[in-house]
Formats: C-alpha cells, sequence, structure tokens
C-alpha cells in the first residue's frame, strides 16, 4: 500500500487582499503574495510606499482594514503572539549596548526572550561565528562583526521568520559575503527571510524581490525575471566628453526609452533592436560624437525606476 | 584661480592624520592615517569604505570642522589650517548630522543658510529660488521643513550647501536611508554640477559604503582602516579583473559551489541568490569554464549557465583585501 502523500508544505507567509487605511489614506492597497519556507525575500520601495505598514501588519502590531495575513500558520491579527514569539527582527537602529561584551548583550536579550541556557547562548554565538569572541567589548567590534552580534541577538530565541533591516549598510563587502553566507545558511535550514533595504547590491543576494510603490505591490520575482520583464531595451553604456550635450540629444532621441548621466558616462536604455551605431550616429548629429559605446547589463535599479516612474 | 599656482587641483592634501581617544581607558584610534587626496575641477571624487574606514573624519578634517594632527590640506589653493577663513568659503559642505529647522519653511531654511553664509540681502532671493529649482523643490517652498520625506531633505541640505556657489562640495554619505529614485536624482545633480561649463562648475569629494554609488564617480579611492588603499577609475579598477569573474548558475547549487571551489583555478567563491560569483586567480575565464562543465558532467549536477561577467567594483574590494580578516 502506497504511504499517503505528505500535504503540500505551507506557504511560511501568505497574504490575500492585505489593505490599510489610514483615513481617507490607503496605505497598503490589497496586496497579495506568498512566500515559502526557507525562502529569502527582498522588500523594496520608496519610504511612504507602504513597506513598513505592511511588515507591522505581518507582525501583528497592526490590524487590517481589509484582507488577512498568515505568518507560520497563524492569523496576523488573532494570533500575534504566536506569530512575534516566532519571528526576530534584526535593523540598524537596533541598540547593542557598546558598553558590555558581545556575551553580555547576548544574554541581556537572551533574557527579555525567556532564554537564560546557558548552552543555547553559546551555540547562537557558534552559529554566527563569533564563537571565541564573548569577551570582545562591543563598542570595539569591526561593523562585520557588530551586524554578527546584532543577528545573534535576532535569533536568540530560535525565530522561524526573520526580519532584516538594511542589514549590511554599511559594512565592507567581505563582511557582507560573510554575513549572507550566514543567511544562506539560515534559509537552508528553513528559516523564511524578509529584506528591506534601499541597495539594490543588496537585493541582488535575495531569492526574489517585491517592489511596491504607492502602497501596491507592483512585482514579486527573481532578480532576473525582474530585468527581463521591465527593463524594456538594451542598456549601452556612452563614454563622451560632451556628457551634457550628450544627455540631451539621446533624451530626445525616438530611439531612447531612458538616458542618464553616470559619473564618467551616460547610460543609456535603447528600444530593443537599436544598435550601438545608430546611438553614435545620433550623438554625431548633435555635435557630441561619442568614445566609446559598450553594452551593459541591466541592474534592478533599472527595474525600479521603471516601476516608479512608469 | 587659485592661489598655489596649481590651476586644475581644487582640493589637495597631504598626509593628513587624525586619532582620538587615549583616555579613560579608550583606546586610541588612528581613524586617519595618512591620506593623500587630490581633486581637480569637474571631478566627482568617491571615497569608498565601510563603517569606520575613516571617511567622515577625512571630510571633516578637509571642511576645517576637525583638527588634524599631522599633513596638510588646501582648498583652492587656500591652506586650511593657515587660511581657515577663505577656505571655507569655497566649500559647501553636507555633514551626516545636518538638520533642518522642522518648523520652518523650506525657503525660511535656506534663506538662513544663505544668510549665515553671508549672501547680501538683495541677492538671496534670487539665488535660493534658483537653488531650488536646480534641486526640484521648487513648488516646496512654502512647506514646513519637518514634513519633507528623507529625500526631499536631503535635496534641501544640498541646496544649503549650493547656496554660496562652492567651487568645492564636501558630501557625506549624502544617500544614506534615501530611496533609489530620489538617490537617482540626487546622483544627476551632482554630476550635472561637475559636468556644467564654468562659471557653476564644482568638484566634489563624496563619501559612500556603497559599490554601487562607487561606481557614478570618476575616480575612487577604496578606505580601510584610516588609509587609501588603492585609487582610480572604475573603469581603471574593473580591468584589474577583467575575464576572471564568472557567473553560474546549476542545480544543486551546494554541489557546485563545492565544484567551483575544487577548481585550482578558483580564487573566491560566493553564493548570490540563485547564482554563483567565482573569483579567478588568473583571467582564463574558458578555460575554467571547461573544466567546470566536464567535472559538473561527471557529478551529476545541472550546469545551466557559465559565464565571464563584468567585475563590479566589489569584486575588485574583495579581491584587494582577501586574505586579510
Amino acid at each position: 500500500m502506497e504511504a499517503p502523500s505528505a500535504p503540500a508544505p505551507q506557504p511560511a507567509i501568505r497574504v490575500d487582499n492585505l489593505t490599510r487605511r489610514f483615513g481617507d489614506f490607503v496605505a497598503v492597497d490589497h496586496v497579495s503574495f506568498d512566500v515559502q519556507p526557507g525562502e529569502i525575500v527582498g522588500y523594496l520601495g520608496p519610504n511612504g510606499c507602504g513597506k513598513t505598514t505592511t511588515i507591522r501588519m505581518l507582525l501583528g502590531l497592526l490590524v487590517p482594514s481589509e484582507g488577512r495575513a498568515t505568518v507560520l500558520g497563524f492569523d496576523s491579527a488573532r494570533q500575534t503572539e504566536e506569530i512575534r514569539a516566532r519571528c526576530g527582527y534584526m535593523s540598524q537602529k537596533f541598540a547593542i549596548y557598546d558598553d558590555l561584551s558581545v556575551w553580555e548583550n547576548l544574554r541581556f536579550y537572551g533574557g527579555v526572550y525567556g532564554i537564560n541556557d546557558r548552552r543555547r547562548l553559546q551555540n547562537t554565538l557558534a552559529h554566527v561565528g563569533l564563537a571565541g569572541h564573548e569577551r570582545d567589548l562591543t563598542r570595539e567590534l569591526s561593523t562585520g562583526w557588530r551586524q554578527r552580534l546584532a543577528l545573534a541577538i535576532a535569533l536568540v530565541h530560535g525565530p522561524r521568520l526573520l526580519f532584516l533591516d538594511e542589514p549590511t549598510s554599511g559594512v565592507d563587502p567581505n563582511a557582507r559575503r560573510a554575513f549572507w553566507d550566514l543567511i544562506y545558511d539560515l534559509a537552508a535550514e528553513g528559516v523564511t527571510i524578509l529584506v528591506t533595504t534601499h541597495y539594490m547590491d543588496e537585493a541582488e543576494y535575495c531569492h526574489r524581490v517585491g517592489m511596491m510603490r504607492a502602497g501596491k505591490l507592483l512585482a514579486l520575482d527573481t532578480p532576473a525575471q525582474l530585468k527581463e520583464k521591465f527593463v524594456l531595451g538594451c542598456v549601452y553604456e556612452i563614454y563622451t566628453p560632451a556628457l551634457l550635450a550628450g544627455l540631451k540629444a539621446l533624451e530626445a532621441s525616438p530611439r531612447v526609452l531612458r538616458a542618464g548621466l553616470a559619473g564618467d558616462h551616460l547610460r543609456v536604455i535603447a528600444k530593443k533592436g537599436v544598435e550601438a551605431s545608430d546611438l553614435g550616429s545620433a550623438l554625431a548629429e548633435a555635435g557630441a560624437p561619442a568614445q566609446t559605446i559598450q553594452p551593459g547589463e541591466p541592474g534592478l535599479e533599472d527595474v525600479f525606476v521603471q516601476l516608479s516612474k512608469g | 584661480m587659485c592661489a598655489n599656482g596649481m590651476a586644475d587641483a581644487l582640493i589637495q592634501a597631504t598626509g593628513l592624520q587624525k586619532s582620538f581617544g587615549g583616555s579613560h581607558g579608550v583606546r586610541r584610534v588612528r581613524a586617519v592615517d595618512g591620506v593623500d587626496l587630490r581633486v581637480s575641477l569637474g571631478e566627482i571624487y568617491g571615497l569608498v569604505g565601510s563603517d569606520g574606514a575613516g571617511k567622515t573624519t577625512t571630510l571633516r578634517l578637509l571642511a576645517g570642522a576637525l583638527k588634524m594632527d599631522a599633513g596638510q590640506a588646501s582648498i583652492a589653493g587656500y591652506d586650511i589650517q593657515k587660511q581657515t577663513d577663505q577656505a571655507r568659503a569655497q566649500i559647501g559642505y553636507l555633514s551626516q548630522r545636518f538638520s533642518l529647522y522642522e518648523d520652518l519653511t523650506v525657503l525660511e531654511n535656506i534663506r538662513f543658510f544663505s544668510e549665515v553664509r553671508g549672501l547680501p540681502a538683495r541677492e538671496w532671493k534670487p539665488r535660493c529660488l534658483e537653488i531650488l529649482e536646480f534641486v526640484g523643490l521648487a513648488e516646496f517652498g512654502g512647506r514646513l521643513a519637518g514634513q519633507l520625506s528623507g529625500g526631499m531633505k536631503q535635496k534641501l541640505g544640498l541646496a544649503s550647501a549650493l547656496v554660496s556657489r562652492p567651487r568645492v562640495l564636501l558630501l557625506d554619505e549624502p544617500t544614506t536611508g534615501v530611496d533609489p529614485v530620489t538617490r537617482q536624482d540626487f546622483w544627476q545633480l551632482i554630476i550635472r554640477l561637475a559636468a556644467s561649463s564654468e562659471p557653476g562648475r564644482v568638484c566634489v569629494l563624496i563619501s559612500t559604503p556603497y559599490m554601487d554609488e562607487a561606481a557614478r564617480c570618476h575616480r575612487l579611492g577604496f578606505m580601510r582602516h584610516g588609509r587609501i588603499i588603492t585609487e582610480g577609475s572604475a573603469g581603471q579598477l574593473r580591468a584589474t579583473l577583467t575575464d576572471r569573474i564568472i557567473e553560474l548558475r546549476g542545480t544543486p547549487l551546494a554541489q557546485l559551489r563545492r565544484l567551483a571551489a575544487e577548481d585550482p583555478g578558483a580564487e573566491d567563491v560566493r553564493t548570490f541568490g540563485d547564482r554563483l560569483h567565482v573569483r579567478l586567480k588568473e583571467p582564463q575565464a574558458q578555460a575554467f569554464i571547461d573544466r567546470l562543465q566536464a567535472a559538473a558532467r561527471q557529478a551529476s549536477v545541472q550546469l545551466e549557465v557559465a559565464r565571464a561577467i563584468p567585475p563590479a567594483l566589489e569584486d575588485v574590494f574583495m579581491a584587494l583585501t582577501h586574505g586579510e580578516e
């Protein structure tokens, strides 16, 4: 006899038509999405777009006006205690006590969650690679190590859902990479991770990225898919000494979807099928001949600008 | 025109040093440890590094907001230590601690800053309106500064730094916490200022912890532990890793990562969402890809994508600091 098949795994987060109004103002406008266990999802959008309000509803800190959300199987409006006990939150603005040691900070915050077991605290430190650094003074830690301590504090109670707010802002690339290796390990263990950030290179680390604007979720997909769907033309990098004149000429050209300044060159999104030589002629005609025109790679920033400006 | 005859260098500094602490049990830290800098008219120089690298202290030394322990700096030819007032008059400084008067309107704020900078009474209004127009805040003149979004506050900060027509802009992480669209707008403004023809053309020294911003500068200096460890244009720095960065996609990813790391040509492998980035020891991308394809077949690992990609500045930084921590 065949063994009964396992039930389909529940999403870690299920959001269905979630809406929140403040008077006439619709802060979150019928947002729906699923996040699977072990997924790392980035959540981007300009300030005031409804990101924070959405997260507050997921954490049960705010009641939705319409719709619902289920987090780790619990209803976000009615089972808020259960949700908060299973969520961890890591933020830049988090108060880590500079005068305390690594161990003292972890023990303090562990205590807040009712975790006093010494072995468990040690495991948490080991998990983030801080074993052996218990007595280091927090004030003297490098930014990379501070990030790890902040992560340890967010993990001390064994949450299954982690919220990271600009987690590697201001951290050098090596430390960032080490930090993300830890996050990938956690995801592989089934912890679900939601990251809010303003930085595209941080968003690139996520499995999927969601973009919000004016309360609406405009898109939620892998970085690769987002670039394919929303960068509607081909990217060129154009080096010309006459930057401003070149920009003006290209902005006026019907072949160009978008053009901008990028330090010492122009970054252009041209309509599909437009060749480098077409752009070269347009520039030469305008008296701003190009030195080099090379194809560029679409980035999440291009997606973001496309979605924000339409 | 500059006092010392070096026509182009608006910012020039050698051997800057500054330490903090050393009393009350706090360890003495060399925040800036021998920094040389030279920025010319029309240039945007990015000081790139993580928090604590020494960027803010460097900017404060150049702005004359902090006394250096050793070294020398001049702004538009004026020595910052001996001709402080003349040097400061050339500078527009936007610090991280910049704050606005929340209860005053946008126009009142910028008027205040222009008066503090000594702009004559008959000049403040047209100049302020011109500047607000430039940064895109013209319609918001009557709005209370406290009601502005973060991005708009930063734009107002930039406007305040520009109102006295400085030739040198010192910007300390001006886009922290600002959303990507506003950040783009902000950069367009800065690049425009640097690219415009005289008068009004500036040079810009901007600090940032973000590699994607570093890429927008003409030249950058990577800063670490108070020193500039390498300097050059984004193009020059990236060229050091040509044909050495590979993107891989396949399943199972963990296995693929192991195979890539085991290859003798691989210096570093890192995971990046659903793909891997490999940095090779030598510029031999195709040879590596060929070897990996064979290894993948043998190990029954499905290799979907294996291609050389243009290096990013992040790759450059990591290659430089490889093996240090």
